[in-house]
């Protein structure tokens, strides 16, 4: 069952990374990178219930940081420039 | 237990499925965002809350993921707008532009 939802979860991850190979803008690319953040949490998640290990979930919150400050800098980046 | 759980993980990952190819099939950048946001935020606090119906001790961890995901993905879907709409991005139909005419 849990592989079944790592094959949903990766095909939506598939769908996200065309955009994001695609995107005409920079802020296309920039909200992409946001999407595929948030589904690697979500893949954390399932994979910590697949090996039944409570660390995954430490990785998950610190990839939930990394990419929440990426989206942020690059947003002061679009707005600002260096 | 075990079941509920898998019910709602299984409707987070629609809900990833849904925000993935409303980010394929959208015609601009601000309604790419709304897409990209909203579903995605429904999407990980299902999976969280499946994972803490099917591992009932991990509740306190889950419950601090979950808080840091409902705090930081509006914030940084802010910050994505305001710096599109700074850098000149468009609407596809602004209907407000054409009630001014």
């Amino acid at each position: 069952m849990l592989t079944f939802f790592t094959i949903i979860l990766m095909s939506a991850m598939f769908l996200t990374l065309i955009r994001f190979l695609k995107g005409s803008t920079l802020s296309d690319r920039v909200i992409a990178f946001d999407v595929l953040s948030v589904i690697s949490v979500a893949l954390l998640v399932v994979l910590s219930l697949h090996f039944e290990q409570s660390f995954y979930l430490d990785i998950a919150l610190v990839f939930g940081l990394i990419g929440f400050l990426g989206s942020t800098i690059f947003g002061r980046y679009i707005e600002k420039g260096i | 237990m075990l079941y509920i759980g898998y019910i709602l993980i299984f409707f987070g990952s629609m809900a990833f499925i849904v925000s993935a190819i409303g980010l394929l099939r959208m015609p601009d950048i601000y309604t790419r965002m709304h897409v990209a946001t909203k579903a995605t935020t429904i999407g990980i606090l299902l999976v969280i809350l499946g994972a803490a119906f099917i591992e009932p001790s991990w509740s306190l961890k889950l419950l601090l993921l979950a808080v840091f995901i409902l705090i930081t993905n509006p914030l940084s879907s802010s910050v994505i707008a305001r710096a599109s709409h700074t850098s000149g991005e468009t609407l596809e139909v602004d209907e407000l532009k054409e009630a001014q005419k």
